[in-house]
């Protein structure tokens, strides 16, 4: 690990006008991955700077019109305690409580899952199936992009130089909704998902009137998949719906072989957890019991 | 087990806990002094190359860095001179060129060249600069493939060793050995059912959370001090002296605490190299290795292909078993197949034996010992065979075993007959269990036993015991502590002398202060150490007795001692007193012994285990795990079950989710506890244990080592019960959730993924 220079900016400002004169810089909120990736040499810079004491990026604020809105630098630990949070957005709350173990979920932040934009990180599949939006700042101003276009590529994501996000905001739930994270790890915690899935419903009349299927680690980046979700608008809740939905996630699906599991595996994963996790959002939206993971 | 003690099968609170849980403990990495420099090791990024330069220079002229060295830096040695590596000896040209490469990298990660800096970053970036020019050569990395005429060549002049004859045969092919006992061919021929399955196991580590370090101090007056985390801190002193070429009374070894070995830290791989980069500094150099380091380039357990074929009459008698090991050594002879051999078949009692071992060299790390190093592989074969076996005949699996079991007086195929054992008493406490007489109702659930044998040895071992005037006692040993053998060497010294274990205060000490003391390993501490303190006890206990007898005046003889009391003609005075009084009959009251035991006795631990299998993931859930095992006599029965607990949990890693998992190029892609996949607390059920108690004669108490034999049946038993609870035979470790899966679809009639 090279030396770096440390800077921790307490205004949104200040973080700018650094960033801008640093457009190398490494944004540090948690660092639970990016200490990681410095010390193995994985990523090099003359400046950490550290966004956690920005306001902006510590905001967790909830409107039954406008929904939430949760700072980039919010720890899962923080997340998944608050009551509005746990209350009108369960499903964010226990994924926030699966990434990493206890001691690092005081640190990781949610927003830090998606920045780094690793193909597994177990948040994003769900930020998307929410419909979270990103608020993205930089010095000439800022724009929203969805979540789901947010990530590019293994580590690379939509922001320029310059830019950082500055928090996630979830539309308010509507009735008769529900959502859940579903992964397989070979361990039951402490572990890189082999494949997850995301998704959200939500119910009108024993039907679904709407449901967005998100998938990880089977593609470069956090995988939409619009064409499993739409497929459920309108259709009865029942086996046949949720396994149709199923195998067009698991059709959409690209992984590679690795020391993690096999394409083949990876794929077959991706239809039995969209069931399974469509089954827990259906569960939820009727209210019933959650089933515990 | 009519004999009654007093501080022998209690549960008093370790010594080191105060130090352990609030965080006082000072591990190798704690080291910290004036002047201190820090090492930075650069490693080959290939499997198999040969180093056709090395430029150190701008390295070497990178700000901060103090030194930089090479093999060359090591004194001009004879590489045939045998080394001890604490379990057994191993050419100095071997144990120098794991140091640091020679003229070959062998495996990726192989130490190449060392860099002493101002601190750790500097000595890393530094490194980086090192130029090595490698001409890159094809690697092999499996037994069967590294066997095969035509493999690559790991050491071009390493020739067979066939059965105990040198041979003029060059290959990867270190040594052949041949057990046999009976007539394999008639034996078989007798049999009613035959079983033969062939079997892959993978590269596993231990997995010690603490990484490997070395802090060295070569001072002016050529004394080089040394601070380490060592399972061994004699073995350390010997084998740096030997790399280094100086007298073992030039170096003194402090081990330091111990985070975890299990086998691999018994091995030299910082020492001399730390060593080094102090003579050319005349500073204090210390070097950690990162964590990735420690799974590329320290010793993990052998990976091995197995072939066992075992032959019963329908009534179950076991007549006739062939096994052919291979196993991989990694990047120099020593794959652990002899113990394998001397396993494979120990827990039975079988006319007809014959067991082909081959140690081979491939290009992976060097291996070391793990718990019980080869019995693992060679059980889950074996007990795999004998579970299939017990299915065909329809015998109660435990039942067949008993049918068959090694007794007092079987001979084993390697030769020697055992001594009193409890393998039969294990396999009836298995069968008696809460465990194996519950039910096990519900889908895709599986249950399996298996059992295992691993040896104790004795070796050398040391203990002081300084009488203080207030009646407590202070112990001075040099075995690493790493499963509470504090407590359990304290408190047999403690039994001797009518103290309370409280009253016993243990040290381990560095090799300047205390008599020639061998690894902690092969289960020998509470067995050797302990018997040392036993012995030492006894001295002091004499030398009380004088002192008493001088009081009464009367002759030592006429003194009795006994639970710390003193008697003679009417008088008696307790040992609290009697200490109290030493300063004016003669001084100080010191015991010694040094002992070198023969009579270790072997232990026979036994594993049930009830596993669900997932059939959508393939992932198994171990439900109930219950460990039996002999143990003699167990000293402190709460450090006793932590030993079982863990062998047993280690099992349950290298069964499902554990390997190294590599490139075909050689590298391990997996090499940090987040992909490499040890079970965490929540993949475990509490693990229960049923302590067996079959006495060893060979010890004063009857101790047996407890430290390995728990690691030896838990493949095979999860083996069993998954093949029980899919209907498919599993042969191959580990048997991860995608492995599962793929058995499910090959075995299923649609074959299809859904």
């Amino acid at each position: 690990m090279k030396w770096f220079e440390y800077e921790a900016p307490t205004t949104l400002a200040d973080a700018l006008a650094i960033l801008d004169a640093n457009p190398g810089a490494c944004l540090l909120a948690g660092g639970t991955d990016l200490l990681v990736q410095l010390r193995a040499g994985r990523k090099q810079t003359d400046l950490v700077l550290d966004i956690k004491r920005i306001p902006e990026l510590n905001e967790i604020s909830f409107d039954s019109a406008s929904g939430l809105t949760l700072g980039a630098a919010v720890c899962c630990a923080e997340a998944y305690e608050h009551p509005l949070v746990k209350q009108h957005y369960p499903a964010l709350a226990e994924v926030a409580s699966i990434i990493g173990g206890t001691q690092i979920q005081g640190r990781a932040s949610i927003g830090g899952n998606l920045c780094n934009a690793a193909p597994s990180a177990d948040a994003v599949p769900l930020l998307i199936a929410l419909g979270a939006v990103c608020r993205v700042v930089g010095i000439h101003g800022e724009r929203e992009l969805p979540v789901e276009d947010f990530c590019l590529a293994p580590g690379q994501n939509a922001m320029n130089p310059g830019e950082l996000l500055v928090s996630l905001r979830f539309p308010a739930p509507l009735p008769a909704s529900g959502a859940h994270y579903l992964r397989f790890i070979p361990r039951n915690e402490m572990d890189i998902a082999v494949a997850g899935v995301g998704v959200s419903v939500t119910l009108e009349n024993g039907a679904f009137k709407a449901a967005r299927i998100a998938l990880a680690s089977v593609a470069p980046k956090p995988l939409f998949v619009p064409a499993a979700g739409d497929s459920l608008k309108g259709k009865p809740v029942s086996a046949e719906s949720l396994d149709a939905a199923a195998q067009l996630a698991k059709a959409a699906a690209s992984p590679i072989s690795d020391m993690r599991g096999t394409v083949e595996y990876r794929r077959h994963l991706c239809a039995v957890l969209t069931r399974r996790a469509l089954e827990a959002a259906v569960r939820q939206a009727l209210g019933q019991a959650q089933e515990t993971r | 087990m009519s004999t009654q003690y007093s501080v022998i099968g209690t549960r008093p609170i370790r010594h080191d806990g105060a130090d352990k849980v609030t965080g006082r403990a000072l591990y190798g990495a704690d080291v910290q002094m004036a002047g201190l420099l820090h090492g930075f090791i650069l490693r080959s990024p290939h499997a198999h190359a040969r180093i056709l330069s090395i430029d150190t220079s701008k390295a070497a002229a990178f700000p901060g860095v103090k030194a930089v060295i090479t093999t060359h830096d090591f004194p001009a040695v004879d590489g045939n001179k045998m080394v001890d590596l604490g379990e057994g000896d191993t050419p100095l040209s071997y144990a120098r060129g794991n140091v640091l490469a020679g003229d070959k990298v062998l495996y990726r990660g192989h130490a190449v060249a060392a860099v002493a800096a101002v601190n750790a970053h500097v000595a890393e970036e530094a490194a980086g600069l090192i130029e090595v020019v490698y001409e890159v050569l094809p690697c092999v990395l499996h037994a069967v493939d590294a066997m095969r005429s035509g493999a690559p060549l790991l050491h071009e002049d390493l020739r067979t060793t066939e059965l105990g004859e040198a041979t003029t045969t060059i290959s990867n092919i270190a040594q052949h050995i041949r057990q046999s006992k009976g007539d394999i061919e008639a034996g078989f021929a007798l049999a009613d059912v035959i079983v033969e399955r062939e079997f892959h196991t993978s590269t596993v580590h231990q997995g010690y959370i603490e990484p490997h370090n070395a802090t060295a101090l070569w001072n002016n007056d050529g004394r080089i001090s040394i601070w380490c985390s060592t399972q061994g801190s004699f073995v350390v002193r010997d084998c740096t002296a030997a790399i280094l070429d100086i007298p073992v009374s030039q170096i003194k070894v402090t081990p330091m605490e111990i985070g975890g070995g299990f086998g691999g830290k018994i091995p030299v791989y910082l020492e001399p190299v730390a060593a080094l980069l102090s003579k050319k500094t005349g500073r204090p150099v210390k070097i950690v290795m990162p964590r990735q380091a420690v799974f590329e380039a320290t010793g993990p357990t052998p990976g091995s292909y197995m072939k066992v074929k075992v032959g019963a009459k329908k009534d179950g008698s076991i007549v006739a078993a062939q096994a052919y090991l291979a196993f991989e050594a990694g990047a120099y002879p020593g794959a652990m197949v002899v113990p394998a051999s001397m396993t494979v078949f120990a827990a039975y009692d079988i006319a007809n034996a014959l067991v082909d071992g081959y140690d081979v060299v491939v290009n992976k790390p060097s291996t070391a010992a793990y718990r019980a190093p080869g019995a693992p592989n060679a059980a889950f074969a074996m007990e795999s065979v004998v579970d299939e076996l017990a299915l065909k005949l329809g015998i109660d699996p435990l039942d067949l075993r008993l049918r068959n079991a090694a007794k007092e007086g079987t001979r084993r195929v390697d030769g020697p007959r055992f001594p009193r054992i409890g393998c039969v008493e294990v396999l009836e406490a298995m069968k008696n269990s809460p465990h194996y007489q519950s039910p096990l109702g519900g889908p895709n659930r599986g249950r399996g036993v298996a059992i295992g044998f691993w040896f104790n040895i004795g070796l050398p071992s040391s203990c002081t015991l300084n009488v203080c005037a207030d009646g407590n006692v202070n112990l001075i040993e040099g075995s690493t502590d790493i499963g509470g053998s504090r407590a359990s060497i304290a408190m047999q010294a403690a039994e001797v002398l009518g103290l309370a274990a409280e009253e016993i205060h243990p040290t381990v000490v560095d090799t300047d202060s205390i008599g020639y003391t061998g690894v902690t390993g092969g289960s020998r501490t509470t067995f050797a150490t302990g018997w040392a303190a036993y012995e030492a006890a006894q001295d002091v206990v004499r030398q009380m007795k004088e002192r008493a007898a001088k009081l009464w005046d009367v002759k030592p003889e006429a003194v009795e001692a006994s639970g710390g009391v003193y008697k003679s003609n009417g008088n008696s005075i307790g040992f609290k007193e009697l200490a109290g009084r030493i300063a004016e009959t003669g001084g100080p009251v010191v015991g010694r012994a040094a002992v070198n035991p023969r009579g270790a006795g072997g232990s026979f631990a036994g594993s049930i285990v009830d596993v669900e299998i997932d059939p959508e993931t393939g992932k198994t859930t171990i439900l109930r795990f219950t460990c039996v095992q002999d143990v003699g006599r167990a000293i402190h029965p709460a450090y006793v079950e932590g030993q079982m607990q863990g062998g047993s949990v280690q099992g349950i890693g290298w069964a499902l989710n554990e390997e190294y998992f590599m490139s075909p190029d050689g590298r391990m892609m997996n090499s940090s506890f987040l992909d490499y996949r040890m079970p965490t607390a929540l993949d475990v059920p509490m693990i229960e244990t049923i302590i067996v108690e079959v006495p060893n004669p060979g010890h004063p108490f009857g101790v047996r080592g407890v430290g390995e034999a728990n690691i030896v049946p838990p493949q095979a038993a999860i083996a069993n019960a998954m093949s029980h609870a899919t209907g498919t035979r599993f042969t191959r470790l580990p048997m991860s959730p995608p492995a599962v899966m793929e058995a499910i679809w090959c075995q299923g009639s649609s074959s299809q993924p859904s």
